[in-house]
């Protein structure tokens, strides 16, 4: 996994509420085998008008948003179904950090899996940054993972919360499996202690129907 | 001792490690695999090296986006057809358990699990797929997961995981007639918001859950994701023991003794502390229906749609709007003049044999309408073959309903089950965001019994009055 350590890039705004995974990324994209590609299908709908043709309105359909890397969003952002294709067609656009007031849990966890920040700021600095990007093309914050700050063209710096372990993770890039495989011998342990306790829990669903 | 709650029973029983700072290595009891989430999890293994820890404890099938129609018809859609048969060859490589297209257990993933006694009480239960929290209902811990973690229980059996706050639903009283699960869980819903569960594992306790059957409990814990949650619960007792009691997977013999007797000790013990209580009446309960694009744009059948302009906080305001626009409905119509194309009785939130019963009944005798399209997808192949052993598929077809073969279909159409740009749709599944069920098509969610009472008259009715 990539790590994340700072970012400074340009912003682009999605200001709508509840923004679910089935707009971020539709459901004839997640036919895919793959894990990359998936920008075509990033909020594939919202980019288009009902003949088909590109909404220029639509914030990554203008160009001072091109080369954006931070998506500014509103509250409950990712929620819906769990698919990581979601955070994946994010990245494949160029994004690598998320900031909104809420966001869904099941997203959260999925963009910590694929070195991509999610910031939880308050509904007032999120509205401020709003303001900021409408007010000015080519709006860039700076996103320091290690000092937990967003920080303004202007200077203001926003501190977030984030869980330790996850930051570790994501600053130093570390493979969660690995780690966790790293513990392979307590997991031995609690099974074994488990089996004693509640051995229908260790049924095989391979043996043949009606064994033990 | 102190007093726990049903999580904190279920959280302290399957904790392998914890670090100081709460970050808990959670063991994971069974696994549920389908073909849409899994394989980026399979080549992510395959490309470290890593084999399965149990593949015992796994279990798979394809429901996303496998055809309704003729199975012995080869599938129309390249693409569809590739990641169906990725998933065989992934379980084939890995000693997998997979119901395969053709086999009679195939169905939608949340309907298997239980009908096949994968699913238990005290049990730690995931799956790609964030209707997993349907599980809930038997007193699991059940909550969906992206793929990189599907990847991570298959490698480890484990998932890294935060102590999640906890909830209790308490909803007291007796519903009104012909009122159901899914009317319940939509005022919930309705009531705390789509983010309202965000952070907590719900508990659904009270005299009216307690009444209720296990397939409406499954109604209830599947959409508590749609409240934000994670996780929804009902404690075991024993309707959930008939329930299980026979399952081709649930234990038997001295191991089925043992086992119900630990499931027992599966409640909240009296005076345990919630991080937060939400209470309803049953008897306040309307049938619902949702008019907007989120689960919690929603209100009693005897309600209207909303009115933006009446709404003081703006950005809720402009959701509104957008929402009506998007639908095409007027502020402060009544939700009985809304008119529909097309209904689609199915979904892991109402397509087991109950919904199909209950459906039936109020079907029997009586036309869809004539500018009503009405289909009938069972949850499983078994719950197919029951239902047309007490010839329920008659009845079906002869008011005009399709009568089709099991899978998640309409609900989320990744197969060719799809509403056409601005139909109408009332639906028996969990989600009506915006082109949920086909680009441009519109969602409104009810129950089975609204569904058919809806597909008859060709817009909504109250079925409490309706005869």
């Amino acid at each position: 996994m990539d790590a994340f350590t700072t970012l400074t890039g340009l912003v682009a705004p999605l200001d709508r509420l509840n923004v679910d995974t089935d707009q971020i990324i539709p459901k004839q994209f997640l036919k895919t085998i793959k894990r990359t590609g998936l920008r075509e299908g990033l909020f594939y709908d919202w980019r288009r008008l009902k003949d088909g043709s590109q909404d220029p309105t639509f914030f990554l359909n203008q160009p001072r948003y091109q080369q954006a890397t931070i998506l500014l969003a509103r509250d409950n952002f990712g929620c819906g179904s769990s698919r990581e294709h979601a955070p994946w067609a994010l990245l494949d656009q160029g994004f690598r950090c998320v900031l909104a007031p809420s966001f869904a849990d099941i997203f959260y966890n999925n963009c910590f899996q694929n070195g991509m920040l999610p910031v939880v700021l308050t509904g007032a600095e999120i509205q401020a940054l709003f303001e900021g990007v409408a007010a000015r093309e080519g709006y860039r914050l700076t996103v320091d993972l290690a000092a937990q700050r967003v920080i303004t063209p202007e200077g203001t710096a926003y501190h977030f919360e984030i869980d330790p372990f996850r930051k570790d993770c994501l600053y130093r890039g570390l493979d969660a499996i690995g780690l966790t495989l790293q513990h392979a011998g307590q997991i031995e342990r609690y099974e074994q202690r488990r089996r004693t306790q509640a051995p229908w829990l260790f049924q095989d669903v391979t043996q043949p129907r009606g064994a033990l | 001792m102190a007093a726990h709650t049903l999580f904190d029973k279920i959280w302290d029983e399957h904790v392998v490690r914890a670090e100081p700072d709460g970050t808990t290595l959670l063991y994971i009891d069974r696994h549920l695999v389908h073909e849409v989430t899994s394989p980026q999890a399979f080549e992510g293994l395959t490309a470290a090296g890593r084999a399965p820890r149990r593949p015992g404890a796994v279990l798979a099938v394809p429901d996303h986006n496998v055809p309704t129609t003729d199975r012995r018809v080869a599938i129309a859609d390249p693409i569809s057809a590739k990641q169906i048969h990725t998933l065989e060859d992934n379980c084939t490589a890995f000693g997998i358990t997979l119901f395969g297209m053709n086999d009679i257990r195939q169905g939608v993933v949340h309907i298997i699990g239980p009908e096949q006694g994968f699913t238990l009480p005290g049990m730690t239960i995931v799956c790609g797929d964030s209707h997993t929290s349907t599980h809930g209902a038997f007193g699991a811990l059940a909550f969906g997961i992206g793929t990189s973690e599907v990847e991570h229980v298959l490698a480890t059996q484990c998932l890294v995981q935060k102590r999640p706050k906890t909830m209790e639903v308490r909803v007291e009283g007796q519903l009104s007639p012909r009122c159901s699960a899914k009317d319940v869980i939509l005022a919930i819903i309705g009531k705390i918001g789509t983010a309202g569960g965000t952070g907590y594992v719900i508990e659904y306790t009270g005299s009216t859950i307690r009444a209720l059957s296990m397939e409406g409990r499954m109604t209830l814990c599947n959409m508590s994701i749609e409240g934000g949650a994670r996780a929804g619960m009902v404690a075991p007792d024993e309707t959930t023991v008939a329930y299980i009691k026979g399952r081709p997977m649930a234990p038997k013999g001295a191991l089925w003794d043992q086992a119900v007797t630990a499931w027992q000790q599966l409640t909240t013990d009296p005076g345990a502390q919630y991080d937060a209580v939400v209470e309803l009446r049953a008897e306040t309960i309307a049938p619902q229906v949702t008019w907007g694009t989120s689960p919690g744009m929603v209100t009693g059948v005897d309600g209207n749609v909303p009115d933006p302009r009446t709404m003081g906080d703006e950005k809720l305001r402009q959701a509104t709007e957008r929402a009506l626009e998007y639908m095409a409905l007027v502020p402060g119509m009544p939700i009985r003049d809304i008119k529909i194309d097309k209904v689609f009785i199915g979904s892991c939130t109402n397509s087991r044999i109950e919904d199909l019963r209950l459906a039936a009944s109020f079907a029997k005798g009586k036309k869809v309408a004539g500018s009503v399209h009405a289909m009938v997808v069972p949850g499983s192949g078994l719950v197919k073959q029951q239902a047309e052993q007490e010839g329920l598929d008659r009845i079906f077809k002869e008011s005009g309903f399709e009568w089709r073969e099991a899978g998640c279909s309409m609900c989320l159409a990744m197969n060719a089950d799809v509403l056409q740009p601005g139909e109408r749709c009332a639906s028996t599944s969990n989600r009506n965001f915006e082109g949920r069920q086909g680009a441009g098509g519109r969602t409104h969610l009810v129950s089975p019994a609204m569904a058919v009472a809806a597909a008859i008259e060709g817009h909504f009715v109250d079925i409490r009055h309706w005869s």
